[in-house]
């Protein structure tokens, strides 16, 4: 190891987006509090304090990944990769089966969620592998192949268990890396209109209740005693917030009590309804700014690698976040995808630190030239 | 590196981070265009809809499908049941309100926050739950007060009701809460906690058909809890009905004449194997389990020796006994070992090795043949006729007329039995067959054991002519509209491995056990009808593991039977718990019920058959 911490990068650390961390992690600490205490007959705070020792475990995780040279994890990304497709096999059979799906290791008195991890596991193997085909005219078809195999993978695993949040969002997350890199124009063609003829052909051989089931997704008022019911409630939520919200610990006596998942799906909207339009932009605009430092980070770097790997973890902020929050504004599918941040889960804001990790360590070693 | 990368450099790449740039700016105004109108525009609307007018869910119980018997008789039906809830949002300021709920019902307050204290956690805008199935007069305060008991609801949920309770305990079962494994099955993927579901007989095994599919409303409720509108609704699917062939006049004339006796008796159609009673006693009262018992009233059926939650008819293994000999005259005749003719004489006893294998009358039978073996169930004839056929070959002949193995009716826990072979007494004892101990498995005792729907159906077979049906207890299903989903057809299990003559050979047998004058069940004969059967007394050695034993204690007695003797309508098959013996306790019960059956329910004299003591002329 031969660089280990040069003086050098301290000078070049990355304050601003240090600073940005804390902001949202402490947003996102204070919504998660009121939305376990407040409101029910006697509040139930270990939630809230789970959270806390997964911030604090975190932060430990965020400076191990600004460490080493990011190139590391360049050299190591097939290592991950092979380690997280394990890890979602072993949920598989292993994991505890909790209302309807397998998604968390059991590992002594904690839970770890593969999929998470797997995230970052697909865009190290992805950067690294674009890093080496870049080019300007964009990738062929051929070029495609193995990205397209590398994200199957794990997307496949984690639809067994079933997560097809997470999935969608891995999908997601590849696409976006893609695009990213450039696909050669004629190629990309080719794909959109595959594409556009295959979804009326599937759509033609499904079952009636498969296109039932569609539908309602897609439109969730369809499903006034399931889905129509949580979005109408969450859309009150935040409405009822109106511009400076009811107060802390004051929101959830109302609407919010119908909610389900209120410390993870539907989070923002609690703090929609607490802090009114107020807070809710300052969430919004918070979001914002961590992905526009993430794309200038990337852009400041001069190692390919390190450019897509920050754009792959942007990325993955960027569709979490719009995902969710168009969610619960009721201007998407429900599906499960949770707020990076806020949403209460260990190995969510595991995952979340140790990106913005990476993040750090591309920035602050943008001076290096190897 | 490839020389890719000279095309590719910061240039391009802030190219194409600004396009993304570009793509995130305008996903995130959209996001707050959104937020500005629902926070901002349509705000005040909202700040409404939350405060005073709320949207809640409200879940239609499905009401549960009813159990008929075959003459369409309702037997588990539902009856409302009034459930007190209180929603703490709405009732502050609480301390007061449960106060005066107190002093309007006459509910112990105590009680009421015990309920509370365990809802802890729970959102304050769920009902909890205070009390459930409370009665008229508390229902009927809480309605006349209802506009001091802010906050306090009263909702109603279908319970069931049994309407003979405690008859047809065991056959309809009875419902408990889900437990946590149940809710984890797929199976139960609609109920949540707190749902009733079967755990015991066809409420049950027939679960996936009564249980209907909940429902539900979406309400708006104002400031107190009450409904303004409703703005959608999902229809509750009732579950469907059940018609059992059980004739439910003749199940409860069984059930009197077990009255007070520890037993089964199971009647079914010779020509389809359909049940047409099923009696376990002691038995149950059903409609307890669905009020709720104590611990104690949980404890005392289930510590209870006589063991009332057990179904009897198909859960209880004994030994055969005389009844087995049916099976043995079977084997003997189809083996060429023994026919009409063959004749063996009966001194009272049999020297086998170096024991003495005695005969149940004492001064023995004299010269008998197969006839009169069965008739007088002479245990001698019957040793000779074990002597040579061995137990395995015995064993293959009890298989065939379906011992050994669970008959596959329709209910839950049905126990198979044992049919003793040498290769399974090697197997579970460790120890090699004794010839000696086939004189006791021929004559129904050693290791036999059977269950009385077991030895209904041998009775069957025997009474229809050699035609072995599953027995099956539910004939129909119907939707709550009346639709006919499933009916259900006799099933042939196999035929009895015997020709026609051995078959006339033991029905002679049999009708000569009650209508000579020296059969064994002649005391119960009855008038103008043939009935045909065969008694038993099973010897108690220690009842089963775990049991206690010690004390001398009576043997059980059996009687099987079919009527009339040529196309019969009905076979039956009695046991009595230290009964003594199968004449004087079994038969009578046997015949009262066949008497009853076929004269179309009229009612008897109903004599409960005493346990009288031990007698010389008649036993068996």
């Amino acid at each position: 190891m031969n660089t280990m911490f040069d003086r050098r990068l301290l000078q070049c650390f990355d304050w601003g987006l240090l600073g940005l961390t804390f902001a949202i992690a402490a947003v996102g600490l204070i919504a998660l509090y009121s939305a376990v205490s407040a409101g029910a007959v006697e509040p139930d705070l270990a939630l809230f304090k789970k959270q806390l020792v997964w911030y604090a475990v975190g932060s430990v995780v965020m400076v191990v990944c600004f460490l080493f040279d990011y190139k590391q994890f360049e050299r190591y990304a097939n290592v991950i990769y092979v380690a997280s497709l394990g890890s979602l096999t072993a949920v598989l059979f292993l994991g505890k089966y909790v209302g309807g799906s397998r998604r968390w290791l059991p590992l002594g008195p904690f839970s770890l969620q593969p999929s998470e991890m797997a995230k970052v596991a697909v865009i190290l193997i992805l950067a690294r592998y674009y890093a080496k085909i870049i080019n300007t005219e964009g990738l062929s078809i051929r070029d495609l192949a193995i990205p397209a195999f590398l994200t199957a993978l794990p997307f496949g695993l984690i639809v067994q268990q079933p997560d097809l949040g997470t999935a969608m969002v891995i999908a997601l997350i590849a696409g976006a890396m893609t695009l990213f890199v450039k696909i050669e124009r004629r190629t990309l063609g080719w794909l959109v209109a595959t594409f556009a003829a295959l979804v009326p052909s599937v759509w033609f051989f499904l079952h009636n209740y498969q296109k039932q089931r569609i539908l309602t997704f897609l439109n969730p008022e369809r499903d006034p005693l399931g889905a129509g019911y949580h979005i109408i409630q969450s859309k009150i939520a935040i409405g009822s917030g109106m511009l400076t919200g009811k107060g802390f610990l004051k929101g959830t006596q109302n609407a919010l009590s119908f909610l389900p998942e209120q410390h993870t799906d539907f989070i923002f909207s609690v703090l929609s309804e607490e802090w009114g339009l107020f807070g809710s932009m300052t969430v919004v605009v918070l979001f914002l700014l961590i992905i526009a430092w993430g794309l200038s980070i990337a852009g400041r770097c001069r190692y390919p690698f390190g450019t897509i790997m920050a754009v792959g973890v942007t990325a993955m902020i960027a569709w979490q976040a719009i995902i969710n929050i168009g969610m619960v504004m009721g201007l998407l599918p429900v599906v499960g995808v949770t707020l990076p941040f806020v949403s209460y889960g260990g190995s969510s804001i595991l995952t979340i630190m140790m990106s913005i990790g990476l993040l750090m360590n591309v920035s602050m070693r943008r001076f290096k030239f190897e | 590196m490839t020389d890719y990368l000279d095309n590719v450099d910061s240039e391009w790449f802030s190219q194409r981070l600004s396009a993304v740039m570009g793509l995130v700016v305008v996903a995130f105004v959209v996001l707050g265009a959104r937020l500005i109108y629902l926070q901002a525009i349509e705000g005040r609307e909202y700040r409404r809809l939350s405060e005073s007018n709320s949207i809640r869910l409200r879940t239609v119980d499905a009401p549960r499908g009813l159990i008929y018997d075959a003459k369409d008789r309702l037997m588990a039906d539902n009856r409302p049941s009034y459930n007190l809830s209180v929603i703490v949002k709405d009732a502050q300021p609480l301390l007061k309100t449960i106060k005066k709920l107190s002093a309007y019902t006459g509910i112990d307050a105590t009680e009421l926050w015990d309920r509370l204290e365990k809802a802890k956690g729970t959102r304050a805008y769920k009902p909890v739950l205070l009390k459930s199935d409370i009665d008229r007069d508390v229902l009927a305060a809480i309605e006349v007060n209802g506009w001091d008991l802010p906050g306090i609801e009263v909702t109603v949920s279908p319970r069931r009701d049994y309407i003979f309770s405690p008859s047809s305990a065991h056959i309809l079962g009875y419902m408990g809460e889900i437990g946590l494994e149940d809710l984890k099955n797929q199976l139960f993927a609609d109920c949540k906690t707190g749902d009733f579901i079967g755990k015991y007989g066809i409420e049950r095994s027939r679960e996936h058909w009564l249980r209907g599919k909940r429902g539900g409303q979406q309400v708006e409720v104002n400031a107190t809890g009450q409904i303004v509108r409703v703005l959608n609704t999902v229809e509750a699917i009732p579950g469907q009905n059940v018609i059992l062939s059980i004739d439910q006049s003749l199940q409860q004339t069984a059930e009197q004449l077990l009255e007070g006796l520890a037993g089964a008796a199971v009647a079914v159609d010779p020509s389809t194997g359909f049940i047409l009673a099923m009696a376990s006693s002691p038995s149950f009262d059903q409609n307890a389990f669905i009020s709720g018992m104590s611990h104690e009233q949980w404890n005392t059926l289930v510590s209870d020796p006589r063991h009332p939650l057990e179904n009897k008819a198909i859960q209880a293994e004994y030994p055969p006994a005389s009844t087995y000999k049916i099976i043995s005259a079977a084997a003997g005749l189809e083996e060429g070992i023994i026919d009409e003719n063959t004749s063996y004489k009966c001194p009272g006893f049999l020297k086998f090795g170096n024991r003495t294998y005695r005969c149940w009358k004492k001064w023995g039978h004299g010269e008998v043949d197969i006839i009169k073996a069965l008739s007088e169930s002479c245990d001698v004839y019957f040793y000779k006729v074990g002597q040579e056929l061995g137990v395995d070959r015995l064993a293959w002949y009890a298989r065939a007329f379906g011992l050994g193995e669970p008959t596959g009716v329709d209910l839950n826990h049905e126990a198979g039995g044992l049919v003793p072979t040498a290769h399974w007494k090697k197997k579970q004892l460790g120890t090699s067959w004794q010839k000696g101990e086939t004189l006791s498995v021929v004559i129904g005792q050693g290791f036999n054991l059977a269950t009385p729907l077991q030895m209904a159906m041998v009775a069957s077979a025997v009474g229809n002519g050699g035609t072995r049906y599953r027995p099956k207890i539910v004939k129909t299903i119907r939707t709550a509209g009346g639709k006919i989903v499933y009916e259900s057809t006799p099933e042939v299990s196999g035929r009895l491995p015997i020709g026609k003559k051995t078959l006339s050979i033991i029905r002679q047998g049999l009708f000569n056990a009650v209508n000579d004058r020296h059969g064994t069940a002649w005391r119960s004969r009855l008038d103008g009808v043939a009935m045909c059967g065969k008694t038993g007394t099973a010897q108690v050695v220690g009842r089963r593991e775990g049991e206690e034993s010690g004390e001398p204690i009576k043997d059980h007695a059996w009687f099987v039977a079919y009527a009339p003797q040529n196309e019969p309508k009905i076979a039956v098959a009695v046991i009595v718990e230290h009964g003594e013996h199968g004449s004087t306790t079994a038969a009578p019960i046997a015949a009262e019920m066949i008497r009853f059956y076929l004269s179309g329910g009229k009612p008897g004299k109903n004599q409960k058959p005493e346990l009288s003591p031990a007698s010389t002329l008649q036993g068996d």
